[in-house]
């Protein structure tokens, strides 16, 4: 298939998108829309934690570290300033954080870049280390970030967080992110970088010995895994309009981790997939929590039943299709063709 | 601060250390012989102070019995966890294990909330253990020479079993080489499944004193001192149980010395483990008492 | 043929703790030669590749490649300074096509970065163009080129080597370091092999040092052995001399009496 058609279908598939979230916008009630909301920004968080651990094969548990950074950043610059003089209550906050204010997109950005700046600095020292010490620092990382966010009250208003973010991250915006996202990190994997990045992640000292500085790329990798994860927290706390330290426990980086493994380490289709997947099915597993009408009869909704459901389901990928729904395959424009002749066939 | 007090802090830190360090031995036993982190281990210690729970409350034990029942229940479920998650990977790469071990983490942190609910509860603990005693103008809490006491103890019965019994040879010799053992007729399963039925046991034993300690029993109160424990695992040197007694004691020093000398930093208490961690990382990847492992070209 | 010297170790010694894995070796190889590295199993040859490409530093003594010091530098760096290397057991990129394989190799000389893709700038574009050609040809070179778009662990034994050795072809290297290319070959292919490696020395303007065990290959293609027992150098020559040299003999007869022992 010609470069040109494959442009064009892509472009297609954009239009497409953009015509069905019009649609839904119009017709869908708010639960569902911010469930479409949801997966936008698990794409996003995902792939960005694929294009790390599934292409470069670095091990990272850090991620919930830095969407957020993502998501205080932007919302102290979304929020107002007399919001902000109404919010910190335990201690009044630094003057630059007071005033600062700036447009979503800039916000957006702006949380993505100071991730991606923290990324480096920390990636600098921790990127050293081997696979599953690399996981246990990096998940280290992501709980110091807790911690300072706990501490400091006149940044980030310590434990109670932030309420009444504006709410500008809409359909629009979150997929708008996510096409970003899947396209800037498509283009790097289609590029040699890319190939270079994969080769890391086969066979690290066959690579060095091709003359690749390892631990430049590695670098690059993650300094883009990081830039995009605190796009999708900066996304995140618009969209939920509350954030606190409490949110950015393991348990965030987990489930999107679930949805990287669920769809191949490695597969930017199967994250999409996967990500589309299992936001709805966190979603739907909600239905098991909360006390259920049968008959006239009242179940009693069980707390905790949600996750344990979800863990399991992790543990059986894991030991029964180790690879995820598509492995390192790819979904092409020409594999779908394919099927659709064979379908008709 | 006068030296009453600084005894008591030297009680404190050794209370605490030992907790960790038996948590660490679990980590460091795992990680020796299957190179897995085993994110589970810290749900063992949850489990095992849920189990005394269930066993004064429910089935109203005497405390002893609760406490040694629960330990034999929390070995054999690390044993069976050890079984239907991780055997079958045992030839996939290392980080499939590592992400089911997680995965076995949440499910049975999750399984706690849904069985004994989020709510924290308060624990039972023998008054004996409360009444403070008066040691040379020192008051002592009976708990805090209690824990450091029972926790030398079970650490000699585990030197005693790694270093004097035909298993213990085992152990050593699969966490040298896995290969070379299973040729040599090792039953290399069979000590696999003791290692964590000891690690998980050790794990349970630390949560149950845990509990009596800082008296409440939560689903994730695992989560946080597992972290610590494997870090005290990795400082010591990952695969050396003497070196992860010394982290675990090395870490209960700095936590409590820290944060009584600088009550400042108390609310970065957390963190000191990791920034810890993050340090050794650095600088002495292979922990105080580790081994090397070279990359082969 | 032969000019002078492009790659010169001095007194290279390496130890792991108490054990000297190679002992004060000092290669001279000669610009434009094929050279041979023998000597039984576990004598160190693979050690001397391996600070060679710098995946070892050598616990004393230096390497001279070119007039330039590369005694310690990392791997990448000395393959940018012209010293490929291809593995004892392949270590080809096995979930990676073969083309990218070889493209991996070609990105220590290419200009444009990942932004430039991301942003379809037209010097991307061409330089990626013309990259892939070149690489084509490359895998053309070794017979390779109807497999580019095959996984490269999906190819059969003898044509991963040829493309591991198009892969370091890749780095545009002045200097080929091959580890035991004939491994695993039948006489036929060995005899192939031999006609390749000197052709790819005329095409490419390579100097090459091999590891071997097949005589016949050593005796054939090299123009230069050295000869390593335990770590130490026994002897180096032509092939005639080192195949009539007493201390050789008995070293390869040792091995062999060991077997029959």
């Amino acid at each position: 298939m010609r470069r040109g058609q494959t442009v064009i279908l892509n472009l297609v598939a954009v239009a497409a998108l953009g015509g069905f979230l019009w649609l839904a916008e119009g017709n869908f009630d708010g639960y569902k829309i911010q469930i479409l909301n949801l997966i936008a920004i698990n794409i996003i968080l995902a792939l960005s934690l694929n294009l790390i651990y599934g292409f470069t094969g670095l091990f990272s548990l850090g991620h919930a570290g830095f969407m957020a950074i993502g998501a205080y950043i932007c919302s102290i610059l979304i929020m107002s300033p007399d919001q902000k003089d109404m919010l910190f209550l335990l201690e009044p906050a630094y003057d630059w954080v007071q005033n600062a204010h700036a447009p979503f997109l800039v916000a957006v950005l702006a949380g993505g870049l100071v991730a991606a700046a923290i990324g480096a600095l920390v990636g600098f020292p921790l990127l050293r280390l081997g696979d599953d010490y690399l996981g246990i620092a990096t998940l280290g990382f992501a709980e110091i970030i807790r911690v300072l966010a706990n501490n400091f009250p006149r940044l980030t208003n310590g434990a109670l967080g932030f309420k009444g973010i504006p709410d500008y991250a809409n359909l629009w915006w979150n997929f708008g992110w996510c096409v970003v996202t899947l396209y800037v990190i498509v283009r790097l994997l289609k590029s040699n970088t890319g190939n270079v990045l994969k080769a890391i992640r086969d066979d690290e000292a066959a690579a060095r010995a091709m003359g690749v500085n390892v631990f430049r790329y590695k670098l690059l990798s993650f300094t883009v895994g990081a830039f995009f994860a605190g796009v999708g927290g900066a996304l995140l706390a618009s969209l939920l309009t509350t954030i606190d330290p409490k949110m950015f426990l393991f348990t965030l980086t987990f489930n999107i981790l679930m949805i990287v493994v669920a769809g191949g380490l490695g597969s930017l289709s199967g994250t999409v997939m996967a990500g589309i997947g299992i936001t709805v099915l966190l979603e739907w597993l909600r239905v098991v929590e909360n006390p259920v009408d049968l008959f006239g009869y009242e179940l009693p909704g069980v707390p905790g039943m949600r996750m344990v459901v979800f863990s399991l389901a992790l543990i059986m990928i894991i030991l029964f299709r180790r690879e995820g729904l598509m492995g390192m395959r790819e979904l092409h424009w020409q594999s779908l063709f394919k099927v659709f002749s064979r379908g008709r066939a | 601060m006068n030296s009453a007090t600084f005894i008591q802090h030297m009680l404190n830190s050794l209370t605490l250390g030992s907790l960790y360090a038996l948590v660490a031995i679990g980590y460091t036993m795992v990680y020796g012989i299957l190179r897995l982190i085993n994110f589970a281990h810290s749900e063992m210690f949850m489990l095992g102070a849920y189990f005394v729970f269930w066993g004064i409350t429910l089935a109203n034990l005497p405390w002893p019995v609760a406490m040694v029942i629960a330990i034999v229940v929390t070995a054999t479920l690390g044993i069976v966890v050890d079984q239907v998650a991780y055997r079958p990977l045992r030839d996939a790469p290392r980080i499939s294990a590592l992400i089911s071990s997680i995965g076995v983490s949440f499910f049975l942190q999750n399984v706690a909330i849904v069985f004994f609910q989020a709510i924290p509860r308060e624990v039972y603990r023998p008054q004996w253990l409360e009444d403070p005693i008066i040691m040379g103008g020192v008051r002592v809490l009976p708990l805090t020479l209690f824990v450091p006491l029972l926790s030398l103890a079970l650490m000699l019965g585990l030197i005693w079993i790694v270093y004097r019994t035909k298993a213990g040879l085992g152990m050593r010799a699969i966490s040298k080489d896995i290969e070379t053992s299973y040729l040599m007729g090792v039953p290399v399963n069979r000590i696999i499944a003791l290692t964590f039925g000891i690690g998980s046991a050790l794990a349970a034993a630390s949560g149950i004193m845990w509990a009596l300690r800082y008296p409440q029993l939560q689903p994730i109160m695992g989560t946080i001192p597992g972290f610590k424990a494997f870090i005290a695992a990795v400082f010591g040197g990952i695969g050396s149980i003497q070196g992860a007694v010394i982290g675990g004691l090395a870490l209960g020093f700095i936590e409590i010395m820290t944060v009584a000398f600088f009550p400042d930093l108390a609310g970065y208490r957390d963190a000191f483990a990791f920034v810890l961690l993050i340090a050794v990382l650095m600088f002495k990847p292979t922990g105080l008492l580790g081994e090397r492992l070279e990359d082969k070209v | 043929m032969a000019g002078d010297v492009i790659l010169a170790t001095s007194d290279v010694t390496m130890r792991f703790g108490g054990l000297a894995a190679v002992t004060d070796l000092s290669l001279a190889v000669r610009r434009g030669t094929i050279a041979g590295l023998i000597g039984p199993n576990g004598a160190g040859k693979t050690t001397c590749f391996n600070m060679i490409t710098g995946f070892y530093k050598p616990t004393t003594g230096t390497i001279v490649f070119d007039g330039q010091e590369v005694t310690g530098l990392p791997p990448h760096k000395v393959c940018k300074a012209g010293i490929a290397r291809t593995f004892q057991n392949i270590r080809l990129f096995g979930n990676e096509t073969v083309l990218e394989n070889v493209m991996i190799g070609r990105h220590l000389r290419q200009k444009t970065s990942w932004i430039d893709a991301v942003l379809f700038t037209p010097g991307y574009l061409r330089e990626d163009k013309a990259m892939r050609a070149h690489c084509l040809e490359l895998l053309a070179a070794v017979g390779l080129a109807d497999a580019a778009d095959e996984k490269a662990s999906s190819l059969a034994y003898g044509a991963q080597r040829r493309l591991e050795i198009a892969r370091a072809l890749a780095t545009e290297p002045s200097f080929l370091l091959l580890d035991e290319p004939a491994a695993g070959m039948n006489p036929q292919e060995s005899e192939d092999l031999m006609g390749f490696v000197r052709t790819i020395r005329q095409d490419f303007d390579l100097t090459i040092l091999l590891i071997e065990h097949d005589m016949k290959v050593v005796m054939g293609i090299c123009e230069h052995i050295w000869v390593l027992d335990y770590g130490v150098t026994i002897a180096e020559g032509a092939p005639e001399a080192i195949r009539r040299d007493p201390k050789v003999i008995l070293a390869y007869l040792g091995e062999e009496g060991g077997l029959h022992a």
